[in-house]
């Protein structure tokens, strides 16, 4: 019996000699609250693709950095005409792809060819639109003609929908993605989470982590517990409503960045009685922006009182114009002729700043005489009811694209919103390069909507990234849905 | 004129005195009536208006001023226990109605009449139980949209079979019956029989069913709501407020805690009432306990 | 014997069939496109139209239930709309997962309410009893899904000693796959177990008053002796009753447990196939979980025949 006690007693010690003495791990568990639909960036829209994929799996020419600058990936230099319209790429040899093919010049035709072909099923077409062709010059050396010079010409490359893949396997990138990463895809567990392994043969500088797992958490009921337990260490969306329940906690990093989502309270325009200018107002009025990112984003999040990003450099300060007052929004539906209130529908997509805003939202609008009635949606209901049919009152919708002002002035789109001066402002907008011209216009444009009251604007979402304190080297900010892991390292 | 043969020497103050004896009968007569109370007390008065958000007093820890904590929009997490039982009683018993209302008739006319009826009624109750009843009321949820009035139809609609095979089986106790073949020879009908000598005889078994049944239907509707496709805010329900607690377990483990115990007590009480009233009206388990 | 089975086992078929037809209404009555799903919002009417057609969504009704039906005889259930690859793949990863929970939960369940009701039964009345039965009504009334977040918090975030939540997969090994298990597996069970002991407890008490039971004591045989030689297997009718209406719970149950603990099972696959109007995956599943159903209420029926011997002389 001593002697069995003597023996467990080593065991313990000399397991944890060795756990100690190899500390650093190597490996990562990383939560993404969507999975992809499939696997290849050059054939879909969904963000959760690069999510997993980008910089990890497959490379460009360039890449986008950590804020957003352009950097060298699989080109290793290039020159530029002086004319903008030729690009000559020299990129870095002995470059293989993970099935042991070797890459080179041809690839980078093939994949760019492919991209814009007529039958290409690319989702950003618009980013090859300006190329003329692509000629190999030798096998380290490609040279890209434009139709005309394009100053983001660089920046697009860098995208994850123009990445190079190899003729081999680009049919079969959905399933079994083949890329000339850092890492390569292991094995995919429907509905559970995607598995990347290091790759050996990579020609650039080594990743320190051997295994990243990518496990599909769609809530944060499921999210918190699991970081809290060590089963997953990093989520670099996360909720903002669940900060509060890791914030203080000294195991924990949290990471609070910007993104390009205007979070708003959509109006049906031409449903009465939201065709009255007055009762788009007295929405305003009856909004209390800093109750609802409380409530809503745990405090995190700016204020807005248009269509833009407060972070953008043309951004215009309207959120003055309609200040909380519940008295004025009375007033104002009076005005309108409905003193005795109405009732409304309020329909709202999963995420949680739609639910909990949502609630804010409708007990809000209860104070000045609005009854709404609260229908929680999934987001195929949503497309489908809301954005096709436009069949609603009131919604809220983060409208996450960046410089997205235009869709104001989109023919049938589901705010029903018809101004041909704001039109006439958008057209001039597009034919316009100069650039104070340009801030002019769009802090005219962003004054009609503010006017109009054509929804109710709300905040800018957070970004919010939470991860072990230890780990070091994941994006704080998030200038592309990306989780580039080249970098990233356990220290301890 | 009715007959009871199942209770000829029982007078009321029998079952009575019998009553006050059950110990399981006095607890759950004692918590059902108690919720049953603060749930119509809500109707006049609350601690707080459960309708009134108050963003800068959310989650708060219980206190003298709340006694069970706030929620994530500062409501009082008590008065809002005390508004959602009113939720939880109804969707229960009106799902109970459903099942009642549709099922004993079905199982006494299958009883009554016998034969291909008989068998096709009781093939329908296979196909429905057939179905997990769970995953259909989130199926019917999501045809008709999340929403109190869905949830109610969802869980009803599972209530059916459940009663038409108790009331089929207590009738064809019955009916063989000198009793009913006497009325029988009296020239009564089926309908009638049923009515007047059938269901008075099998109303305990739907008594106890129906306590078991709305006891069901409060964690069925509190597991519908978890997941979000029950009652809908601004109205306050008891799986809901879990729901909105299961994000905030660390920081609010009070808005987890005490609505799951206003479930656990209330259908522990429902239970306990149920056994109490089967051992109080049926002879046979007199001995059991 | 055989009449009795062979009548079970066509009532059998003829709910199966039933039950198709009614999955196969309620999917078509679902509202949502699943061209338009596939596609996104920026398709044109054309392309969802061609795709509708690629789909056989646009086939007469019949022809496509009899198409689906016939897929489902032969393991075919067609692709998935939003991971397009064969629905049965889908299902092969998922019930993996399902099917040992739904098992392990069975047998967590059986081993701890039998040998309560056991233990019940022999002090009926006496205070071992009414803690036990106390216990049991406590169990009974306990959401599992609160359950399984008390549990959570206490077993995985504060003590750490399993996982919140997640699957591995098989290929991590055997213990961490079941160590991911063991918490849902227990929020499963206990109210179960609850119930069962109950039904024991009472199927126990009915055998041991019956003659025979009081013969074979007043012949001297030892308590424990007849108990579980005579009695236990006698109680079995009720016990195995129960046991067959708990699979299917269990079964529907981890729809909601799986989501506590995102394991990725069978029942979170409907839910999120639900969510997402994928409608043939649901189809498929709900079929398969009815059929689960089904399987497991004949399996009890034929076992009523071999428990029961008095059965086999009847019909």
């Amino acid at each position: 019996m001593k002697l069995w006690k003597t023996i467990l007693a080593a065991a313990v010690l000399t397991f944890a000699a060795a756990t100690s003495a190899f500390s650093a791990r190597t490996d990562l568990v990383i939560g993404i609250p969507l999975e992809p639909p499939h696997l290849d960036p050059t054939a879909g829209a969904a963000a959760a693709i690069d999510e997993v994929l980008y910089a990890n799996v497959f490379e460009g020419l360039t890449r986008i950095g950590p804020n957003g600058e352009v950097i060298p990936d699989l080109a290793e230099s290039w020159t530029i005409s002086d004319d903008g319209k030729i690009y000559t790429f020299k990129l870095h040899t002995g470059v293989k792809f993970h099935d042991g093919s070797d890459f080179s010049a041809d690839d980078v035709k093939f994949s760019l060819d492919r991209a814009r072909a007529d039958n290409s099923v690319n989702a950003q077409k618009g980013l090859f639109a300006q190329i003329d062709k692509v000629d190999v010059v030798d096998p380290a050396t490609v040279k890209v003609t434009l139709k005309n010079p394009q100053g983001s010409f660089l920046y697009n490359m860098g995208w994850g929908d123009a990445v190079i893949v190899s003729p081999k396997s680009a049919d079969t990138n959905k399933e079994k993605p083949v890329g000339t990463g850092p890492f390569k895809f292991q094995s995919w567990a429907k509905g559970s989470s995607i598995t990347l392994v290091k790759s050996d043969n990579y020609w650039g500088a080594p990743v320190a982590l051997d295994k990243v797992e990518f496990r599909i958490v769609p809530d944060a009921a499921a999210a918190v517990p699991a970081l809290l337990s060590g089963d997953i260490q990093a989520f670099p969306f996360f909720d903002p409503d669940s900060v509060a329940q890791v914030k203080d906690d000294p195991r924990f990093k949290v990471v609070i960045g910007s993104t390009e989502g205007e979070t708003i309270l959509s109006i049906n325009n031409k449903k009465p009685p939201f065709d009255k200018l007055q009762v788009r107002q007295a929405i305003s009025f009856a909004l209390d922006r800093k109750a609802i990112i409380d409530g809503a984003s745990a405090g995190l999040g700016v204020p807005i009182g248009s269509h833009m990003s407060p972070a953008n450099k043309d951004y215009v300060d309207l959120t003055g114009l309609y200040p909380h007052n519940v008295d004025k929004a009375k007033e104002l539906l009076k005005e309108a002729g409905l003193e005795k209130g109405f009732k409304a529908t309020l329909k709202l997509p999963p995420p949680s700043y739609a639910r909990l805003g949502g609630e804010i939202i409708a007990s809000e609008l209860r104070d000045v005489g609005i009854d709404l009635e609260i229908i929680p949606v999934e987001w195929a209901q949503w497309l489908d009811q809301v954005f096709t049919k436009k069949d609603y009152d009131l919604t809220i919708v983060s409208h996450t694209e960046p410089n997205d002002i235009d869709i104001y002035s989109r023919k049938d789109y589901y705010f029903n919103y018809d101004n041909p001066a704001f039109d006439a402002i958008i057209a001039k907008l597009n034919l316009t390069s100069d650039e104070a011209k340009r801030k002019e216009l769009l802090a005219e444009a962003q004054k009609i909507l503010a006017d109009d009251a054509v929804v109710g604007f709300l905040y800018e979402l957070p970004k919010v990234g939470v991860w072990d304190a230890k780990l070091q080297g994941l994006w704080e900010n998030a200038p592309i849905q990306a989780n580039d892991l080249t970098k990233v390292k356990w220290t301890d | 004129m009715t007959v009871r043969v199942d209770l000829p020497e029982e007078t009321l103050a029998g079952v009575l005195a019998k009553a006050f004896g059950n110990r399981s009968f006095l607890i759950g007569f004692a918590i059902t009536l108690l919720v049953a109370a603060i749930a119509l007390l809500s109707f006049v008065w609350t601690p707080y208006d459960v309708t009134k958000l108050v963003i800068a007093d959310k989650t708060q820890a219980p206190s003298w001023t709340h006694w069970f904590g706030t929620d994530h929009f500062g409501r009082d997490i008590l008065s809002m226990i005390m508004v959602g039982a009113r939720n939880s009683i109804a969707v229960a018993l009106v799902a109970v109605g459903i099942g009642m209302g549709i099922g004993v008739p079905l199982g006494a006319f299958a009883a009554a009449r016998g034969g291909l009826a008989d068998e096709a009624l009781m093939r329908i109750n296979d196909l429905v139980f057939a179905f997990p009843a769970l995953l259909s009321a989130i199926m019917i949820t999501a045809i008709f949209g999340p929403g109190a009035v869905n949830a109610i139809i969802a869980i009803g609609i599972f209530n059916i079979p459940v009663f038409a095979r108790v009331a089929r089986a207590g009738a064809l106790a019955i009916w063989p019956r000198e009793f009913i073949l006497a009325a029988r020879a009296a020239g009564k009908g089926m309908t009638q029989i049923s009515v007047e000598h059938i269901l008075p005889n099998i109303a305990t078994l739907l008594l106890v069913q129906g306590t078991i049944q709305f006891a069901l239907g409060i964690l069925a509707e509190a597991g519908l709501s978890y997941v979000g496709l029950g009652a809908q805010p601004p109205m306050p329900s008891w799986g809901r407020m879990l729901f909105d607690a299961q994000t905030r377990m660390v920081t609010a483990p009070w808005m987890a805690i005490f609505p799951g115990m206003a479930i656990i007590v209330t259908v522990l009480g429902l239970n306990l009432l149920g056994d109490g009233i089967a051992d109080i009206l049926d002879p046979k388990s007199r001995r059991r306990r | 014997m055989a009449t009795y089975l062979l009548k079970r086992l066509i009532i059998a078929a003829i709910t199966l069939v039933l039950a198709s037809m009614v999955v196969f209404a309620v999917m078509e009555i679902l509202p949502g496109d699943p061209a338009r799903l596939m596609l996104g919002f920026n398709a044109s009417a054309d392309q969802v139209e061609q795709l509708r057609n690629q789909m056989g969504l646009n086939a007469p009704l019949v022809l496509r239930y009899l198409h689906w039906a016939g897929g489902l005889l032969s393991l075919d259930f067609g692709r998935s709309y939003t991971y397009s690859v064969p629905v049965i793949d889908l299902v092969g990863e998922r019930v993996v997962v399902s099917l040992p929970l739904a098992l392990i939960a069975l047998a967590l369940s059986t081993v701890i309410a039998i040998p309560v009701g056991v233990f019940s039964a022999g002090r009926q009345g006496r205070a071992g009893d009414t803690v036990a039965m106390g216990a049991a009504q406590l169990g009974v009334a306990v959401p599992n899904f609160w359950f399984a977040l008390m549990l959570i918090y206490l077993f995985a975030v504060w003590l750490r000693l399993v996982p919140a939540g997640g699957f591995p997969g098989w290929g991590a090994g055997i213990w961490p796959a079941v160590k991911s298990l063991l918490l849902p597996a227990v929020a499963l069970a206990l109210p179960q177990a609850a119930i069962l002991a109950r039904v024991a407890r009472s199927a126990l008490i009915e055998v041991l008053n019956e003659d025979y039971i009081r013969t074979a004591r007043a012949k001297g045989l030892p308590y424990r002796a007849v108990l579980w030689r005579h009695a236990l297997r006698n109680a079995m009718i009720p016990v195995l009753t129960i046991l067959g209406l708990q699979f299917a719970f269990l079964l529907a149950g981890t729809i909601i447990i799986e989501n506590v603990f995102y394991l990725p099972g069978l029942g979170r696959l409907v839910f999120q196939a639900i969510t997402q109007r994928d409608l043939i995956v649901v189809e498929s599943v709900v079929m398969l979980l009815v059929a689960a159903v089904i399987a497991v209420n004949l399996l009890v029926d034929f076992s009523y025949a071999v428990v029961d011997p008095r059965l086999r002389g009847r019909q």
